[in-house]
């Protein structure tokens, strides 16, 4: 038996509009392509950078399987922030320094996402005092495997019109 | 050998401290209105010294220096952008007379890469220029020993001065304008540090390594570059909390050369502190290798220089 054709449990972190039904929705691929649900944690009262509410699933499915259900999650608009194995996230961290607040993070946030398809999983914020206007973040994103440059650079276009800077990591060749 | 010198300043000086423990001969040295010419050898202490107290280096004009007796000119003039000059000319007028050139000056190579490879075609003479990119360290002999076409890719923190002001504001929490006026003080920076805050000495490094790597065809205006001014103290910081630091780092992959600051393991490869260098060449089949130093100074630039001038006997 191919090793694609063995069941395996993996997680899958969704994250959720706070809107009733939302969560049923997001189950409905699970079962379409075969999956079997084994566990859900709903982490209320936590919210992720955008005000959506976070919530992680195991499945039990074959690889293949799996793969079918994250690409029709992400196609139905659910945001998937890892797809269990490793192979679905590359975690990628950036600092993004300017006028945060005034051209408002929380569109920037969601811009990268749009346009990078890279999601934002976590975000650290130092507001400067108000002599010096430039604000720092530290952003950590997980993005589709093998695709952090596009990610990166779709991020550089969004902060530069919004005048803000990008420091990135190294991502091509080697990152020591 | 015998050594003709353009240029009295901190390389130039060395240089001609130096020469005689390599066992050459400093036969003139000029600055910007003065030059020192003996075809049997000068005495350098005595025009060290005069150029220490007078200012001047000596009584001789320094239009004749080139027209003179040497086996190598050494290329000390200030860096300058666009047309290069005085380096490039001087540079062309000694290969025309079938000398070589020996250039710490970057931008000739940088700015006029291809035009010098045709001057030097048509002469007896040869061009190098190690002390350009990385100071004492090897970067471009390391090169060429490998043979370019092995080298895949190169990557460093090329510039000192940007580097000296990212640790200190890293390791003490404050910010550019701060360390700035510090790295002044201890005489890390100079008076007018926009070339190495805003990345344009790391970027011309980067272009000559291009130059090197495939063959000429880059200039200054090819590569992406972004300086360390903007950095605010908090980037660091936040970088800090995550294990990693901010370095300034030159790359020059797939043919594109890009300096800007980046985010990179606070305990990795790259992030040398203080003053220190880093080049990285990833080569074709040995992996990565790491070589670091000082990439400035006098003694260090003029090290590299006469390494050059050893290569040329
Ligand atoms: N310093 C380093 O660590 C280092 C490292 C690598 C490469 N380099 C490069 O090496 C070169 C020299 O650096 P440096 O630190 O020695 O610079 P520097 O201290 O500013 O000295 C420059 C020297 O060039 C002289 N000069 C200016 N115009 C001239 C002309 N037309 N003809 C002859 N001499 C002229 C100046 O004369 P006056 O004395 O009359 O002003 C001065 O003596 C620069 O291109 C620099 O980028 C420097």
């Amino acid at each position: 038996m191919s090793e694609r054709m063995v069941p395996r449990a993996h997680t899958v972190r969704l994250e959720l509009d706070d809107e009733p039904g939302k969560l049923l929705n997001a189950l409905d691929p699970i079962a379409e392509h075969g999956g079997n649900l084994l566990s859900i944690f709903h982490e209320r009262g936590n919210r992720t950078p955008r005000g959506q509410i976070p919530v992680e699933v195991d499945v039990e499915a074959t690889p293949e399987r799996f793969d079918r259900i994250v690409s029709t999650l992400r196609e139905t608009g659910v945001n998937v922030v890892q797809a269990g194995a490793e192979r679905y996230s590359e975690e990628l961290t950036v600092l993004l320094v300017g006028r945060l607040i005034e051209t408002d993070l929380s569109d920037t946030l969601t811009q990268f996402e749009h346009c990078s398809s890279a999601s934002v999983a976590d975000v650290s914020l130092t507001v400067a005092d108000e002599t010096d206007e430039v604000s720092s973040a530290r952003i950590r994103l997980a993005a589709h495997a093998g695709e952090t440059d596009r990610a990166l650079a779709a991020i550089h276009e969004v902060a530069a019109e919004k005048d803000l800077t990008v420091i990135s990591p190294l991502t091509r060749g080697d990152s020591g | 050998m015998k050594l003709a010198i353009m240029g009295a300043g901190a390389v130039g000086a060395s240089v001609a401290e130096l020469a005689s423990t390599y066992g050459h001969e400093v036969t003139a040295i000029a600055d910007s209105n003065s030059a020192a010419i003996d075809p049997t050898g000068l005495d350098t202490d005595a025009v060290l010294t005069s150029k220490r107290t007078s200012g001047a280096v000596g009584d001789d004009d320094p239009d004749a220096v080139l027209a003179g007796t040497y086996d190598v000119l050494v290329e000390a003039t200030p860096t300058t952008l666009g047309d290069a000059n005085p380096g490039y000319n001087h540079t062309v007028e000694a290969l025309e007379r079938d000398r070589h050139v020996v250039l710490a000056n970057k931008g000739p190579i940088a700015e006029r890469y291809d035009e010098i490879r045709t001057s030097e075609r048509d002469s007896d003479g040869r061009v190098l220029f190690d002390a350009t990119v990385g100071g004492a360290i090897p970067v471009l002999t390391t090169i060429g020993d490998l043979g370019r076409s092995n080298v895949t890719a190169v990557r460093g923190v090329l510039n000192g001065t940007a580097n000296f002001i990212l640790s200190r504001m890293a390791a003490e929490s404050l910010d550019y304008e701060h360390v700035l006026a510090e790295a002044q003080d201890l005489g890390v920076a100079e008076a007018d540090p926009t070339f190495d805050v805003d990345g344009t000495d790391a970027a011309l490094k980067c272009v000559i390594l291009a130059n090197v790597l495939f063959d000429g065809g880059y200039a200054l205006s090819d590569a992406s570059v972004t300086g360390i001014r903007e950095i605010p103290g908090t980037a660091l910081q936040l970088a800090a909390e995550d294990g990693r630091t901010i370095r300034l780092i030159g790359e020059v992959i797939d043919d594109e050369i890009c300096v800007e600051p980046r985010l990179v393991p606070e305990t990795g490869t790259l992030a040398v502190s203080g003053t220190q260098n880093i080049v990285q060449l990833h080569t074709e089949h040995a992996g990565r290798l790491n070589i670091s130093g000082r990439g400035a100074g006098g003694h260090e630039t003029a090290t590299a220089v006469l390494g050059d001038i050893n290569r040329l006997s």
